[in-house]
């Protein structure tokens, strides 16, 4: 198998990690989820950096963000599959 | 001398071993320093000058020692008297602007049996007290010198972690190599330790779980919510998002504190269960296994306080690259992310990327890291060691006097 351009840690998870530097926006990615060895595939919508996170589904505002299998935090504003999920459209709940 | 049962000793010895230095009490170091430690700021310059005049000795200035009180003051006195107390530290000199104190930490060191030796300034002057201490300096680091490892058993080893600069590459690949070293070490008897009170937030109810029992597990939760109302509510600006997570993290790809709490919680691997929640600085006193220790997140802060515990090798993850060391313990760093692995080579002890390529599972990884370990414990110098990297950084509780 060639290397997956994102990873995944939980089958529950709504986001998976970009593991490869200067992914563009555009590219066909594989991705593996890490518990299972399951493979998926997506386009990334726009370029994202190494370790940033990328939508597995279609995000709401308000929507909670699962990764290994936990909540994360809440999307802010609506994210597409494909999109970068960062500072700018994710936040805690906490403070 | 510490017992253990022959039994037990040819199992560990069975599967892996270490040459170390058993000292006085028992405990095994993997470095051999004869220390120039400063009860305070101001006696600093002297211990400098010492290790100036006898080569082979190791000063350890740092900032504070003078009007601390209170719960402050015996934080400070349990990490100096800790750190002198250390296996990896063969003999000590302490140099303190009164004989008091100074007293006070060298009567603690006292206690492993180890040499140590004590001298006030006031009264003589630095240059008079340069001069004893250097003499006895030189007698101790002679004799140091010819001091021989001997051939220890695994469960001698006392391994602490905490992970810094991190990012998403730490949850996926450095992080769950220590966790899946532990799973493998602990069962054959070693003593390890992890802590950073502050980025468990968002991963307590796990942490609470991984308790030995729920009385632990509640024990733990005290101290977590201790930290929550006497730290981050009592002191809050808005939120945390500015330090918690870092900008270094918020580079690397991590958005929220939970996000980061989950990955760093990866350290502490599968099976395993902590046995004790330990104070700053505590040496563990349950027996060999893996430990909680109230820490500080700050990675100088962290290192210098599991040092003073007793452990004597530091497993560092870290993603966009932290390039922490410590004066007395070897801290080995692992990355699995390529970009830090290739622009900062030089700080990276074991490189885990492939876990990210899936060319590497973390049980081949976990095994390197074993090796790395057992390495650095027959004396492989680390990437910090050969940089100088010897952050000692005193946790404050509050102002002094």
């Amino acid at each position: 198998m060639p290397a997956p351009h994102f990873l995944v840690h939980s089958p529950k998870d709504n986001v998976g990690v970009v593991v490869i530097e200067g992914l563009k926006g555009g590219t066909d990615m594989l991705g593996v989820i890490t518990e299972t060895d399951k493979t998926l595939k997506l386009k990334a919508q726009q370029d994202i950096p190494i370790g940033h996170k990328v939508a597995l589904k279609a995000l709401k505002k308000g929507d909670t963000v699962i990764k290994y299998g936990e909540d994360i935090g809440k999307m802010i504003t609506d994210a597409g599959v494909g999109a970068h999920v960062h500072v700018q459209n994710l936040k805690t709940k906490r403070w | 001398m510490a017992t253990k049962s022959n039994g037990k000793r040819a199992k560990a010895k069975a599967n892996l071993s270490f040459m170390g230095w058993r000292r006085e009490n028992g405990r095994v170091g993997v470095r051999n320093h004869v220390v120039i430690l400063p009860l305070d700021d101001l006696s600093n310059a002297a211990c400098e000058s010492v290790a100036n005049n006898v080569k082979g000795t190791l000063a350890i200035p740092h900032a504070y020692g003078r009007l601390q009180f209170g719960p402050d003051l015996d934080l400070f006195f349990r990490t100096l008297i800790g750190t002198g107390s250390n296996p990896n530290v063969a003999a000590v000199v302490v140099i303190g602007i009164e004989e008091l104190w100074t007293k006070r930490v060298v009567d603690g060191i006292a206690r492993t049996g180890k040499p140590v030796v004590g001298f006030g300034i006031e009264g003589h002057g630095d240059i008079a007290t340069v001069a004893k201490a250097s003499y006895k300096a030189k007698e101790f680091v002679q004799w140091a010198s010819e001091l021989e490892r001997e051939d220890c058993g695994i469960d001698d080893l006392w391994v602490s972690t905490k992970c810094g600069e991190s990012d998403t590459t730490t949850g996926l690949s450095s992080c769950p190599t220590v966790g899946n070293m532990y799973d493998k070490l602990i069962p054959k008897g070693i003593t390890g330790c992890f802590g950073e009170t502050s980025e468990i937030t968002g991963a307590e109810h796990i942490a609470k779980l991984r308790a030995v029992n729920a009385k632990i597990g509640e024990k733990w939760m005290k101290v977590f919510q201790a930290y929550q109302d006497e730290v981050i509510e009592a002191h809050k600006v808005d939120d945390l998002s500015d330090s918690q997570p870092t900008k270094g993290n918020i580079a690397g790809g991590l958005t929220t504190i939970e996000e980061k709490a989950l990955g760093n919680l990866e350290k502490i691997g599968r099976k395993c269960k902590y046995i004790e929640v330990l104070e700053p600085a505590e040496a563990p006193a349950a027996g060999p296994g893996l430990y909680y220790m109230d820490t500080s997140s700050a990675a100088a802060e962290c290192v210098t306080l599991m040092a003073a515990a007793g452990y004597v090798v530091h497993t560092f993850p870290t993603g966009q690259g932290n390039i922490i060391g410590n004066p007395i313990v070897p801290v080995i760093k692992l990355s699995g992310n390529p970009k830090t692995v290739r622009t900062m080579a030089e700080h990276i002890d074991l490189d885990v990327s492939g876990v990210l390529r899936r060319e590497l599972t973390l049980d081949t990884a976990g095994d390197a890291l074993i090796d790395m370990i057992i390495r650095t414990a027959n004396g492989r110098l680390t990437a910090a060691e050969a940089l100088g990297h010897r952050e000692f950084s005193l946790t404050k509780l509050y102002r002094s006097a």
